[in-house]
């Protein structure tokens, strides 16, 4: 148990101090998770709002494929990212291994199905409420996706939030494909994976707290940003 | 402030995919004990200092290392798995491979030393101890040089301890780090690489047991990428890594390096 | 059982109707949940379709409106087959109002931008439904928190607002207090006198007789009558509607049930 106070302590002195090395770390994981949950979104919210709003052949076989997509394992999202990306692979002219771009890439694979699964679920509950009136008013197909995901907007928040969630505390999918590569691909999770190898376990608590505290961070920054939202629609 | 927030977000976007572009730079790609050990923190700069040239290390398991640099996706090769270092070698992935250093391996165990005896210099009577004893052992279990080179003296004490494993042989299948980890924290013994074990910081009462014995020697070799098999290795700076850490600047870099007053590595090139 | 031609003739009217039901039914499976039934909806004039709760009045409605489609039988609008851009003519209002999570005026921006009414012919429109609706102080307010009344005054006004010659409405104010009620009727009845069609579905016999020209009385899936308003909330011929209007409360209080 001194090991969970000496590292709460640690944490603490670590945030206050606004250690640089740390710092740098944060900011990337920040910029890797941030980027791929909007890649995700980009794809994963019209994805998920059709196969929410509109019946079409094959469309339980999709509904299926993203829930299970979701449980996919990071650490085989990287294998498989790293085998694409790798020089002897398809993408290899690119060379973006052992880059944030690469763990972008990675991330954005990991995300996007839970977003889009989630926001099918969302979609497709909200659809039956509004079913009949669109038809009743003529709402075309793009309409109705745009019209359905702007409403569902509060609930959908919460999935993209739930992306978040599960990117910035993966460690399989980034550690493969961008290396760990100190002042280049190293983040929060890797750090940590890292200081545990080395035996440092206090500061990998240490760490593992500072990711909680931003997590939570980034969560009530979400939620004061709904609230003032709401606030002035009631202005 | 919706705005600001989502123009924000854009540009994060913009600056992670543009982060840290280097000028020039080669991919090392090394084992986690070599790495955890500090070397490379204190070494790479000296080397960058020298041409210019930054060394980014993708630290992994020794095989997974071998693999990476298999594919093309490393300029230079540095573990300590000489026979696998050569067969990379001979299927055409490696230009040439040379030696770099050395350091040993150490047996660490519990302070009461349960087996008994274990403090003495023979690795295989030690093994042979163990063994009879059934104490816990734990082995990384994981093709690493490390590993390779723990089942050698099973096989030279005539031991046959993989056929064991789940009993008192536990395989982890991971990395020194951890398995010291794992180790430490059941009571057992580990081998493992000196330099892994002066700069651990996990070490609990555990203490180094036995060490000294010739078979517990550990060779490092390093090679170059062959920039024929994989065009898109950076085949002038990697070898000028190959020659610096070769060259007296190198070996003395790897020298100079201690932790807690002692020498991890042992700088050989021929 | 009246057939439609008695129906029509005893309406002793030449108006032409806008829609007609022949031989119209509708089932899922192995049952036949309405018809076969036939009936007309004349232009201009306010029809109510009546009946017990199951008897077939919310898939009558839907079937009109397009909807559903039938099993058997046919729709004819403006005496051709009901095809889908029919309903772009038509307009619906159901019984819970269902409105956008976005602002009075979004909802009925919404429903203008959908049915292709050019920019400036629409801001025109809106400020005309709010002012129908009396929520021009309300419309930057999000829909959903308006009380039930205004919400469903809301979708009435977003109805009427995209011009239709019929409007359709399933017991519009069943979940509203009376005061709500006639302001619901009141819109009804401007809209009626615009020109629009009303075919309107209440279990309420006082707002059949406040708003109704015509009355379809359903029962058990089948049409059980069909006339004038006054005559067939006064005088019933049909044992069905009878005995169903012998046993609404509110006439029964003003003792006016004709037996």
């Amino acid at each position: 148990m001194s090991t969970f106070w000496g590292s709460l302590a640690e944490a603490a002195s670590l945030i206050l101090a606004w250690d640089p090395a740390l710092v740098e770390i944060i900011g990337l994981s920040l910029r890797v998770t941030l980027t791929a949950v909007v890649f995700g979104c980009l794809i994963g919210l019209p994805l998920g709002a059709v196969a929410g709003a509109f019946r079409f052949p094959g469309r339980p076989v999709l509904i299926v494929a993203l829930n299970a997509l979701m449980g996919l394992p990071p650490v085989v999202i990287g294998l498989l990212v790293y085998l694409s990306l790798s020089s002897s692979g398809p993408l290899g002219p690119l060379q973006l291994l052992y880059t944030p771009t690469a763990m972008i890439i990675a991330q954005t694979v990991l995300v996007t199905p839970i977003i889009a699964a989630l926001t099918r679920q969302v979609v497709e509950d909200l659809h039956g409420e509004y079913a009949e009136q669109f038809a009743s008013l003529g709402v075309g197909r793009v309409d109705r996706m745009t019209a359905l995901l702007w409403d569902a907007r509060y609930s959908l928040l919460t999935v993209v939030l739930a992306g978040f969630g599960r990117a910035v505390a993966e460690v399989g999918a980034v550690i493969i494909v961008g290396g760990n590569i100190n002042h280049v691909t190293r983040v929060m999770t890797t750090a940590i994976a890292l200081e545990t190898s080395k035996g440092n376990l206090e500061l990998a608590l240490a760490l593992g707290m500072v990711l909680l505290v931003l997590a939570f961070a980034v969560n009530a920054a979400v939620m004061a940003l709904r609230a003032s939202a709401v606030r002035a629609a009631y202005a | 402030m919706l705005r600001l927030v989502l123009s924000s977000l854009v540009l994060s976007a913009c600056m992670a995919v543009s982060a840290h572009a280097e000028d020039r730079f080669i991919i090392l790609q090394s084992t986690t004990s070599t790495q955890n050990s500090g070397l490379f923190d204190h070494l790479l700069p000296k080397f960058q200092d020298a041409t210019g040239i930054a060394v980014r290390v993708v630290a992994v398991g020794t095989g997974q290392a071998i693999r990476n640099a298999a594919n093309g996706d490393g300029d230079v090769l540095l573990v300590h798995a000489k026979s696998a270092e050569e067969r990379f070698v001979a299927e055409g992935h490696g230009i040439a491979r040379h030696n770099v250093m050395y350091n040993d391996f150490v047996i660490v165990g519990p302070p009461d030393d349960p087996a008994g005896g274990t403090a003495v210099n023979d690795a295989t009577l030690a093994f042979e101890k163990i063994a009879e004893a059934r104490v816990p052992f734990v082995s990384r279990g994981d093709d690493s040089g490390t590993h390779k080179a723990e089942l050698r003296l099973w096989q030279a004490a005539g031991i046959d301890a993989v056929s064991a494993s789940g009993t008192w042989y536990r395989e982890t299948g991971s990395g020194m780090g951890a398995t010291l980890n794992i180790g430490i924290g059941m009571g057992a013994y580990v081998m493992t690489d000196r330099a892994t074990w002066i700069a651990f910081g996990n070490k609990g009462d555990h203490r180094i047991l036995l060490e000294g014995d010739a078979r517990l020697f550990n060779q490092y070799g390093i090679i170059a990428v062959n920039p024929a098999r994989h065009p898109s290795v950076k085949a002038g700076d990697a070898q000028a890594f190959v020659d610096w850490i070769l060259s007296s600047e190198g070996q003395a870099g790897i020298a100079a390096y201690t932790v807690d007053g002692q020498q991890l590595f042992f700088p050989n090139a021929e | 059982m009246r057939d439609l031609a008695e129906s029509m003739s005893d309406l002793n009217t030449t108006a032409e109707p806008v829609m007609s039901a022949h031989g119209l039914s509708y089932g899922t499976g192995r049952e036949t949940h309405l018809g076969p039934l036939d009936l007309a909806i004349r232009a201009g004039r306010s029809t109510v379709i009546m009946g017990a709760n199951g008897a077939g009045k919310s898939v009558l409605i839907r079937l009109l409106h397009g909807l559903l489609t039938p099993t058997r039988g046919q729709i004819l609008w403006h005496g051709a087959a009901l095809k889908a851009g029919a309903r772009k003519r038509q307009a619906m209002v159901f019984q819970r109002p269902v409105l956008l999570r976005r602002s009075v005026l979004g909802n009925l921006r919404f429903a203008l931008r959908v049915r292709g009414v050019r920019k400036g012919d629409r801001v025109a429109r809106e400020q005309a439904a709010l002012d129908a609706a009396k929520l021009s102080h309300a419309k930057d307010r999000p829909a959903r928190r308006l009380s039930i009344g205004e919400q469903q005054r809301l979708a009435v006004a977003r109805a009427l607002s995209t011009s239709p010659e019929v409007l359709f409405l399933d017991e519009p104010t069943a979940s509203l207090d009376p005061a709500s009620t006639l302001a619901i009727e009141a819109q009804i009845a401007e809209a009626k006198a615009a020109g629009v069609t009303i075919v309107l579905v209440t279990h309420d016999a006082g707002q059949a007789r406040r708003v109704g020209d015509d009355v379809i009385f359903l029962d058990a899936g089948r049409v059980a009558e069909q006339g004038r308003a006054s005559d067939v909330l006064t005088a019933p011929q049909s044992p069905e509607a009878q005995a169903w209007l012998s046993g609404d409360l509110r006439l029964a209080a003003s003792g006016t049930t004709g037996l």
